[in-house]
């Protein structure tokens, strides 16, 4: 496979810009069907109740009220709302997408009106009476799992859904021959993952051609199509799901909700398009939450810093039901706790049990930061308690360049790294020396300054597709038109990382073509083959090798019918630049010219098959380990307890860059939302399972002034998994800042006897740590 | 209620009831779903549009109250085909990723640019502070609206 130079690798401006700059792109609430009506749910204001009765006569008789339905109506009708990654041994609740009998979250949903608009769908939503019998919620994860708790699911006969164990190695005999044993207690808080576009669904039904369109703001659309046609009893090839324009996703859009179901199920009794569009407060209470775990991790070392064994107990919040991939959160924590070190024996004792709360799933990271964070929070405690500088424990338990493929006790084998070269390029672009004396002379003065340090290695683009419930590849059909220009359809189902952009240097430097005439399709189930959509930082590492290998294809066929009508050998072209040369008489042909012969097929060898398209479907044999390591200096204000980050380094490497501006947005925004989780945000619910941040007023969600600018650098150590060398990079900010800011405060913190401060890192809090 | 305003230089003439909001007037009336809303609680500056030439967030005013109103939004910006240097910021210095904050990131810049066409980076922050982005983490958006103020400078140096 060859590569011009000409955009690859290259700071290229996207091409979805335009439309978005100017407001004329179309996310799912600017489509707009002759005769939609509009949908409203009605929620349980009760985190965990019984529903002794629903009385919706009111609504009905309200104006401008078409239908409306509880979940009596739909039971058997609906499928219930599914779990791909439910271990057979878990203990699984029964979740309809509207609630039977009872409650067991705040923002369940109850009943859904349908009205001819909005405001009168809202209207009479407030005429629903429900009558709710109060139950006692089960809130805090430590103590659901105890016996004496109430149980949410009385069929299950327990909170506890499932008890899991992961790891190798020796981990008695690690701990049996340490010098010391460093434990720590961390909490990682729920997070709310707040896409700036609520998820919203527009359903329309074709009796006649019994053809059922789905309009979602989803990152899965094809998964999305295989599921609801099971939900619904809709034959698939006749279901059709459009992901238009996504308002970001982080991961709250990998999934499978009611509403989907829903609407696709209201437009077909009505026969007419309904429309649902999430508010924010349902977007905070009923769209998944992130993170959830409260867990000790405890390290085995020698005196000179050899790691020899790490265990973390783990306590995770499931939430009340399961959504698509909660369950297998947490397993994702397990398969990284080896962090980037050489660590012998590891063992993960994993407990999940129900709370009243909204499921938590896969957010920015999934599972990822909450390993990173303990074992980097770790690393550092164990620095301290071993009288260690934190980079040099680091340092010694590095594996090698050469030690690649590195097998890790966790269960995973890393592609490729050198975890010691990111890590001094980011403390040569700190100025590490420099930073530890001016934080001497800061605190001399009596200022709480703080230096942090992560390193982290993450895994992206997940494969084999045994790793995964959906499979792990995804497909890419490349057709040359008539005219010469390039459509190229791609499983994966991008919602602002900008591979319409990336995807089109790919194949046009493949082709020699200019970018613009390659159009990148996806997110429409009835224009693009199967794939498997975006998440898990996989898009480019997985939909765009997919991408490059079925335009190598194209190139080959066209070489083929090159060869045939210039009157020469195959071996004797050469592809260069879009035009195969090589023939006598210094004839060529353009790949355009090529294509136009491939469908006039006047003149082809009489195997060839007419036309030039190509399609690929990409099976990874490994995941990517992209990794890097970031440096947050902090100042934590005496008076305020506010935190002012001074400086922000990150040198990330994800492999081959194809565009650096792309990966550089990639990484701020993935930093932001790391330092968010670090510095101010928790999804909170009070002890009556109430969620206090259910909207964007009381969730900490940051802002342009509370954030720093941020300093990249990036090493390339390209992967041996893809023929592109391109590891991922969409979440490797969120993994890597997390715990570098977390270190840099509390380091910040350490003149006043502070080892741990539980995130977020609040001023109220840090203010209260300091005056007590 | 009948109302009369003016939507990137185009007259709407509507009877609406008192509680719709002039974001729904914008998008479901006036056809215009390049202001996005993005929350109700006027936080998340998703709706941000000029009203009279001033940057305010749609989903907090009624429809009835820009009654007589000359209101640009998102796109009214671009004149014949060529972007205003706002939007050119953004696609130059990649101020978007998913594009749902953008419009009002964009409008609300606008705002900030006529009232200080010479902001430091500390006021082009504060200024913004009305409108939320999950994806850029903002860098790239401080720096967009530097280079709009720039290019702006550029114009009017030219044009004087």
């Amino acid at each position: 496979m060859s590569f011009l130079a000409k955009y690859i690798g290259q700071k290229v401006k996207r091409t979805e810009d335009p439309r978005l700059v100017q407001g004329i792109g179309h996310y799912v609430d600017d489509i707009e069907l002759a005769g939609t009506l509009s949908v409203v749910i009605l929620r349980s204001p009760y985190a965990h109740a019984k529903i002794n009765s629903i009385n919706v006569d009111a609504a009905k008789k309200a104006p401008g009220v078409v239908a409306v339905y509880t979940g009596k109506d739909i039971e058997g009708k609906v499928g219930l709302i599914p779990c791909a990654a439910a271990a057979p041994d878990m203990k699984k609740p029964d979740y309809p997408a509207l609630a039977l009998g009872k409650v067991a979250y705040v923002g369940q949903p109850v009943a859904a009106v349908v009205a001819s608009d909005k405001y009168k769908a809202r209207d009479a939503v407030d005429l629903i009476e429900v009558d709710y019998e109060p139950l006692e919620a089960v809130t805090d994860i430590e103590a659901a799992a105890r016996p004496d708790s109430p149980v949410i699911h009385e069929e299950l006969g327990t909170n506890v859904g499932w008890l899991y164990q992961a790891g190798s190695g020796d981990i008695d005999a690690a701990f049996a021959q340490a010098d010391k044993v460093v434990s720590l207690k961390l909490v990682h808080q729920r997070l709310i993952p707040t896409a700036m576009e609520p998820r919203g669904v527009l359903a329309q039904y074709f009796p006649g051609e019994k053809q059922l369109n789905v309009w979602s703001s989803t990152q899965i659309p094809h998964l999305l199509r295989t599921t609801l046609a099971a939900m619904l009893g809709v034959p698939e090839n006749r279901l059709r799901v459009i992901a238009p324009e996504v308002g970001g996703g982080f991961g709250s859009k990998l999934n499978v909700y009611a509403e989907e179901a829903l609407l696709g199920w209201i437009a077909m009794q009505l026969g007419r398009p309904v429309k649902w569009i999430e508010t924010r407060r349902e977007n905070m209470m009923a769209t998944i939450h992130g993170r959830g775990q409260t867990g000790t991790v405890e390290v085995a070392v020698k005196n000179d810093g050899t790691l020899l064994g790490l265990r973390y107990n783990v306590i995770y919040d499931l939430g009340a039901y399961l959504q698509l991939l909660t369950p297998a959160i947490p397993t994702l924590t397990g398969l990284m706790l080896s962090g980037c070190y050489k660590i012998p024996a590891i063992q993960l004792n994993c407990t999940q049990v129900y709370t009243n709360k909204m499921a938590t799933d896969a957010y920015r990271g999934a599972g990822r930061p909450e390993a990173t964070y303990l074992v980097e929070r770790v690393m550092n405690r164990v620095a301290d308690e071993l009288g260690m500088d934190p980079v040099e424990l680091r340092r010694k338990n590095f594996p090698k360049p050469e030690e690649f493929p590195f097998a890790t006790a966790a269960g995973l084998v890393y592609d490729t790294g050198d975890y010691a070269k990111a890590l001094n390029k980011a403390l040569e672009i700190a100025d590490y020396k420099k930073l530890r004396d001016e934080q001497a002379k800061a605190r001399a003065e009596g200022r709480l300054v703080g230096v942090g340090v992560s390193t982290y290695v993450e895994i992206c683009a997940v494969g084999p597709s045994v790793m995964l419930p959906s499979g792990g590849w995804d497909s890419a059909t490349v057709r040359v038109e008539p005219s010469g220009k390039v459509t190229v359809l791609t499983g994966v189902s991008p919602h602002g990382q900008g591979e319409e952009t990336a995807f089109a240097q790919i194949v046009g430097d493949m082709l020699g073509v200019d970018m613009n005439d390659v159009l990148v399709v996806h997110g429409d189930t009835d224009r693009v083959q199967y794939g498997i959509g975006t998440f898990g930082s996989r898009g480019l590492a997985i939909g765009g090798t997919a991408v490059a290998v079925a335009t190598d294809k194209i190139v080959g066929k066209a070489k083929r019918l090159a060869a045939h009508m210039l009157q020469t050998d195959e071996n004797s072209l050469t592809f260069e630049n879009g035009k195969f040369v090589g023939a006598p008489d210094d004839k060529s042909m353009t790949i355009q010219e090529v294509a136009f012969h491939a469908y006039q097929a006047h003149n082809i060898p009489p195997d060839f098959e007419p036309g030039l398209v190509a399609s690929y479907f990409f099976e990874p044999k490994n995941c990517t380990f992209p990794f890097g390591a970031h440096i947050c200096v902090a100042e934590v204000d005496k008076e305020t307890g506010e935190v002012k980050i001074l400086r922000y380094v990150a040198v990330d490497d994800c492999g081959k860059q194809i565009n650096p501006l792309l990966v550089a947005g990639q990484v701020h925004g993935g930093i932001a939302q790391g330092m968010a989780q670090a510095l101010f945000e928790e999804a909170v619910y009070d002890e009556n399972g109430q969620l206090l941040t259910g909207e964007l007023m009381d969730y900490a969600f940051p802002k342009a002034h509370q954030l720093p600018r941020y300093e990249l650098d990036h090493t390339e150590t390209p992967t041996d998994v893809n023929p592109l060398g391109a590891k991922g990079v969409g979440e490797a900010g969120t993994i890597g800042s997390t715990p570098a800011v977390a270190n840099a405060v509390i380091d910040a913190l350490a003149p006043l006897g502070v080892k741990h401060v539980d995130l977020p890192l609040r001023p109220e809090k840090l203010w209260r740590l300091m005056n007590n | 209620m009948k109302i009369n305003l003016s939507i990137n230089g185009q007259k709407h003439e509507a009877d609406v009831e008192p509680r719709l909001l002039l974001v729904h007037f914008i998008r479901d009336l006036a056809g215009l779903t390049g202001t996005h809303v993005g929350c109700e609680t006027s936080i998340c500056g998703a709706c941000t549009i000029l009203m009279n030439g001033k940057a305010v967030k749609s989903c907090a005013i009624l429809a009835v109250q820009a009654d007589g109103a000359e209101i640009t939004t998102i796109e009214g910006l671009a004149t014949n085909g060529q972007l205003h240097p706002v939007q050119e910021g953004f696609w130059e210095c990649h101020g978007l990723q998913c594009g749902y904050c953008t419009p009002g990131m964009i409008m609300s810049a606008c705002g900030l640019l006529k009232e200080n066409p010479n902001p430091t980076e500390d006021q082009i922050r504060h200024g913004l502070e009305g409108n939320l982005c999950r994806c850029t983490g903002y860098q790239n958006i401080v720096d967009s609206v530097k280079y709009a103020a720039n290019k702006i400078k550029a114009q009017t140096a030219k044009a004087d």
